[in-house]
């Protein structure tokens, strides 16, 4: 008997699995279907709006991938739901801070917050001090301010408030895994697999290959933290309402300035040589080529950072470009078209996501090879 | 005159992804006859070719950002 049971149970299971993915194909189809209506829905209200203000695709744009001083979720003006986070200002008398609530989502520098007897605005995501008596800032033809001042800025800003998400989350995700081996000896199960999984895939496919069985193990730490770093923040981007922090350029610009510290600093005598006294060719060469190499240094790290911003920045104007499609062309005809569209960029945004992420990180590795090479001496 | 300006700059940034696409096309291809010819090494030439595209599109992304900032600041 026991042998007969097994096909029926197996032919069980099959009828499961394929009433699960009908079910699977029935959802992707709505969605197709409906997805349009969605957009039709949301373009008729922003054309209703329009009336009073016409709608700008680059200001859109460049309001979505760039900073601010709240975390915006949907809607608009007064009815949108923002996550208020902290304004820190170090002025001409000291700290001050304040949440950025109490600018009331103004960013055209008419809501005027005040504290400690100073006056501020949020004119486009940077926030001036107004001079006394002063209720409008003002500017001269080159985008300074007449009768305002710009204090330094070290507010917690919406790509600083998903940095430390980022943070904590790789803090819970690799101090678990870490526990774990310290605890039990055999191999993990699950999500701590997984991250295990790409731990040893930085360790084997990027750190050894690039910088050598001897040296690697020291700049493992540097390359894991990048790496995870990147490609969640990357992963993060692409959700809808969050910050677009790998493509800030001063993120990128810090990323590139630790890969640069770390081959000045390790850096072998080899490797000085090879860069300002090259051996082995003529001598009147030398002095060129010390030139070419010595911008080397320093061009490296400008195109790890130009890269990182570029692509992501570009994904994400991609898919605003083909949203923003329907609002410009005003027909809901479209959505059918651009929507399909930027779902497959977005999702060819999550291999861009992983890529990034690893090219940033296999370059810097390689770079880093190079500076701590020792060359065998004829 | 912005619209030169604009137009410059799209024409700029259009004859850098030029550039890029038959550099990463020509690399893209050598790797294919490479893992052809020896299919066990095709790990190793997948990484060399990621490095050497990536290089490639560094470049390209260097025209992409200037159009860009022609753009923005006129």
């Amino acid at each position: 008997m026991q042998p007969n049971l097994e096909p029926i149970i197996l032919s069980r299971t099959g009828t499961m699995i394929a009433h699960k993915s009908f079910k699977i194909i029935v959802t992707l189809t709505l969605a197709f279907v409906l997805l349009p209506f969605f957009a039709f829905a949301s373009a008729n209200k922003v054309a209703e709006e329009s009336e009073e203000k016409e709608f700008n695709p680059t200001d859109m744009i460049m309001h979505h991938i760039g900073d601010s001083h709240g975390w915006h979720f949907f809607g608009s003006g007064d009815n949108s739901v923002t996550l208020p986070l902290p304004v820190i200002l170090w002025t001409d008398n000291g700290l001050v801070s304040f949440m950025s609530s109490e600018f009331h989502h103004d960013t055209e520098g008419h809501h005027i917050v005040e504290k400690d007897g100073q006056r501020f605005v949020n004119y486009h995501e940077d926030i001036y001090q107004l001079e006394e008596g002063v209720e409008a800032v003002e500017f001269d033809e080159e985008h300074h301010p007449l009768n305002a001042s710009k204090p330094l800025d070290l507010s917690v800003t919406k790509n600083v408030a998903a940095m430390f998400l980022t943070v904590i989350l790789m803090i819970w995700f690799f101090f678990g895994l870490a526990s774990f081996h310290k605890k039990k000896a055999h191999a993990p199960k699950g999500f701590n697999n997984a991250l295990e999984a790409l731990v040893l895939f930085v360790r084997d496919e990027i750190a050894r290959p690039q910088i050598g069985e001897k040296k690697y193990m020291k700049f493992m730490p540097f390359l894991l933290t990048v790496f995870f770093f990147i490609w969640i923040t990357n992963l993060m981007g692409l959700l809808p309402g969050a910050a677009n922090v790998t493509g800030n350029i001063a993120v990128t610009v810090s990323l590139g300035l630790f890969t640069l510290v770390l081959i000045l600093v390790n850096g072998s005598k080899d490797y000085w040589k090879h860069t300002f006294w090259m051996p082995g060719i003529p001598t009147w060469v030398k002095p060129i080529l010390a030139i070419v190499e010595g911008a080397g240094i320093f061009i490296k790290p400008i195109a790890l950072m130009i890269r990182l911003f570029a692509n992501i920045t570009a994904g994400h104007i991609i898919i605003l470009s083909l949203i923003g499609l329907i609002f410009i062309l005003e027909s809901h005809g479209v959505a059918g078209i651009s929507v399909p569209f930027a779902l497959f960029i977005t999702i060819l945004e999550l291999l861009v996501a992983f890529l990034q992420a690893f090219i940033f990180t296999i370059l810097s590795a390689l770079f880093i090879g190079m500076a701590v090479e020792e060359h065998e001496h004829h | 005159m912005e619209l030169l300006h604009v137009g410059l700059a799209a024409l700029g940034a259009g004859l850098a992804v030029l550039g890029a696409g038959v550099g990463v096309g020509k690399i893209g291809g050598s790797a294919m006859d490479a893992i052809a010819r020896q299919p066990e090494a095709s790990g190793k030439i997948q990484t060399a070719m990621i490095i050497a595209a990536a290089l490639v599109e560094g470049v390209a992304l260097f025209g992409v950002v200037a159009a860009l900032l022609g753009v923005l600041t006129t």
